[in-house]
């Protein structure tokens, strides 16, 4: 022990750590106690039937097959954007550079009721989608979209004046979507600026097309950041509640977010059952930042390895 | 080889023969910059300009009269309260947890850096609602607490502790980095001309990371300002009394006030603009930083 960590010299060690782990007991580990406790207080069986419940299953479902949707698209136009801020010069790039970081800053209640006006169907884009509007038109009934759209389950986003997005999956999506960005952006942003162009340039000389250095070059180093992204915007997205409320219309088995479930069984004072989900939603983010955390650890070791 | 080379490349090449390999031609970069400026426009750019056109839409009188509603002033006082009470506790925090994580090597200290993290993770709503099974009339404490007739959940002390867990990373987030990319050199230094610990911590380190700690400041009060989902769940949304500027934002929105629900949020979307810019400013000061660092090291070397 005393070889592995050299005499400190600077003062105030046990100070901090003891005021840090006091702390976080305090305000982190304590009422994580209370939800474990709380949660044991019912049966196995109790346990069981809550979190398997059909429309707490299918809460899940939605939660977690949207936030994983959502984390797709932003790991596509995160990445995009993130190479755009590195590698290119254009007008504005401070400003777009400042302005992916809003989510982190804009309280989820602003960012949702804004959403929920945008995309309204008498919102500046939700009307954009009436029947009566060229790209409403497309969806318009009689349309081939039209048939096709009603015979699959997508049918719920045709409204009776045009396509519904705000008080549909739609809308949670596109809300889940704006929560997510940053976190791909700003995990990729700085292993983009890291990469030396030595390995670029080294490509070009041995005769590969940009699109193949782009492909085997660049890519394996920034997988891993990608990865990490990803999956830390869908840890995000999963727990998020403030800006999907709004624009989810929150009707049963259709766009009920598991967070709301948990708030109106304490609605309910069904502590025991809020407890119950609660516990499964916080053993989904621990293995969420477990595999981010081992994404980021293999992503060093690759790095390491290569340079 | 040089057949398939277009035009473009080659001109590029002329002017700078190691750009053309490591930069992408332009359609590329027309492609990538119209994707990716377009999805910061529909996501970003414009619920932010909806927030104030809707707020404006009928007019200043009404902007104006939306802000001086007693219940809506109420919930400006209450939540200033509430992030005058968890911003300096959370700033403390953030300083103890970073001298101790940038400073030392200890057993566990990453498992103590996932904890500090676990807001960042875990939804609001638990937040909140841990908050609620410990205090709560139900909650494990409920009962002692009832007998002694002490409100926590549904009070003020509930709101504060549903704030304090989601914001207490980010001051110690925002300044970590820094403190662990700075060293601590300068410290020892000073230790060793005989100035006490405290000395050294406020005449050495505070100005070293004076516009980090400035920013992480500002991030926790925005945030601290903004929480919802926690606050939501332990809040109880009693009018006037227990509402702070978000949760007065949703009911008004719910009642069909819209022009006064976006009222009350252009406050809070100038807050986040604000916030932007004091990182856009912080990230600036800290690149002026280094460049200065690199350039002092490079006349010493150069003699």
């Amino acid at each position: 022990m005393k070889r592995r960590f050299p005499h400190r010299v600077l003062p105030g060690f046990s100070l901090t750590l003891g005021y840090t782990v006091f702390y976080l007991s305090l305000i982190v580990l304590l009422p994580f106690a209370a939800l474990f406790i709380k949660s044991c207080g019912g049966t196995w069986s109790h346990f069981y039937e809550v979190v398997t419940d059909p429309r707490v299953v299918a809460s899940y479902k939605l939660s977690f097959g949207l936030a994983f949707v959502a984390a797709l698209i932003n790991g596509f136009f995160g990445v995009l954007l993130a190479w755009a801020l590195v590698r290119y010069d254009f007008p504005g790039r401070r400003l777009a550079d400042a302005l992916v970081d809003l989510p982190f800053a804009l309280p989820t209640a602003v960012a949702g009721i804004s959403l929920t006006a945008i995309y309204a169907p008498n919102g500046v884009i939700g009307s954009l989608f009436a029947y009566d509007h060229w790209l409403g038109s497309w969806f318009a009934p009689g349309t081939s979209l039209n048939v096709w759209l009603s015979a699959t389950s997508f049918a719920s986003y045709l409204g009776r004046d045009g396509l519904r997005i705000s008080f549909t999956s739609l809308g949670i999506l596109i809300a889940l979507t704006f929560i997510g960005l940053p976190f791909v952006v700003r995990t990729v942003q700085p292993v983009i600026a890291d990469l030396s162009l030595e390995y670029e340039e080294a490509a070009a000389c041995l005769g590969a097309t940009r699109w193949y250095t782009l492909r085997r070059v660049v890519l394996p180093g920034l997988l891993p950041s990608i990865l990490a992204g990803i999956t830390m915007a869908f840890g995000r997205a999963v727990g998020e509640y403030g800006s999907v409320v709004f624009i989810s219309g929150n009707m049963p088995y259709k766009t009920e977010i598991t967070p709301l479930l948990i708030i109106m069984k304490l609605e309910e004072f069904d502590y025991i059952g809020a407890a119950d989900i609660g516990l499964v939603m916080l053993a989904a983010s621990f293995g969420i930042v477990l595999l981010a955390n081992a994404i980021q650890h293999w992503g060093a070791r690759k790095l390491g390895r290569v340079s | 080889m040089a057949g398939i080379i277009m035009g473009a490349r080659v001109a590029a090449m002329r002017h700078h023969p190691v750009a053309a390999a490591t930069s992408d031609p332009w359609w590329v970069k027309g492609i990538v910059l119209t994707l990716g400026l377009s999805f910061v426009a529909l996501f970003l750019v414009l619920p932010t300009c909806v927030v104030f056109h809707e707020a404006f839409r009928r007019g200043f009188g009404v902007y104006q009269q939306a802000l001086q509603d007693d219940v809506t002033r109420r919930a400006i006082f209450l939540t200033l309260t509430v992030s005058a009470i968890v911003v300096p506790l959370n700033t403390i925090f953030g300083l103890a947890a970073a001298w101790c994580v940038s400073r030392f090597q200890f057993r566990g200290k990453r498992l103590l850096v996932s904890l500090i993290e676990l807001p960042l993770w875990v939804s609001p709503v638990i937040g909140g609602l841990i908050y609620v099974l410990l205090f709560g009339a139900q909650g494990i404490f409920g009962p002692w607490l009832q007998t002694y007739n002490i409100q926590i959940i549904f009070a003020l002390p509930g709101i504060v502790l549903a704030t304090l867990f989601v914001t207490f990373p980010f001051v110690a987030r925002t300044i970590i980095p820094q403190m662990e990319a700075q060293g601590y050199a300068e410290e020892e230094a000073a230790l060793t001309l005989g100035a006490s610990g405290w000395r050294t911590f406020f005449l050495i380190t505070l100005p070293k990371i004076k516009w980090s700690l400035i920013y992480g400041i500002i991030l926790c009060n925005a945030r601290s300002m903004g929480e919802f989902g926690a606050v939501s769940v332990v809040s109880g949304h009693i009018r006037g009394r227990t509402n702070t500027i978000p949760l007065q934002i949703e009911i008004l929105y719910n009642e069909y006030q819209f022009a006064a629900a976006f009222a009350v949020a252009s406050l809070l979307c100038l807050l986040a603009i604000l916030t932007l810019m004091m990182k856009t400013w912080n990230e600036w000061h800290t690149e002026k930083q280094l460049l200065l660092a690199q350039e002092a090291f490079h006349q010493e070397s150069i003699p």
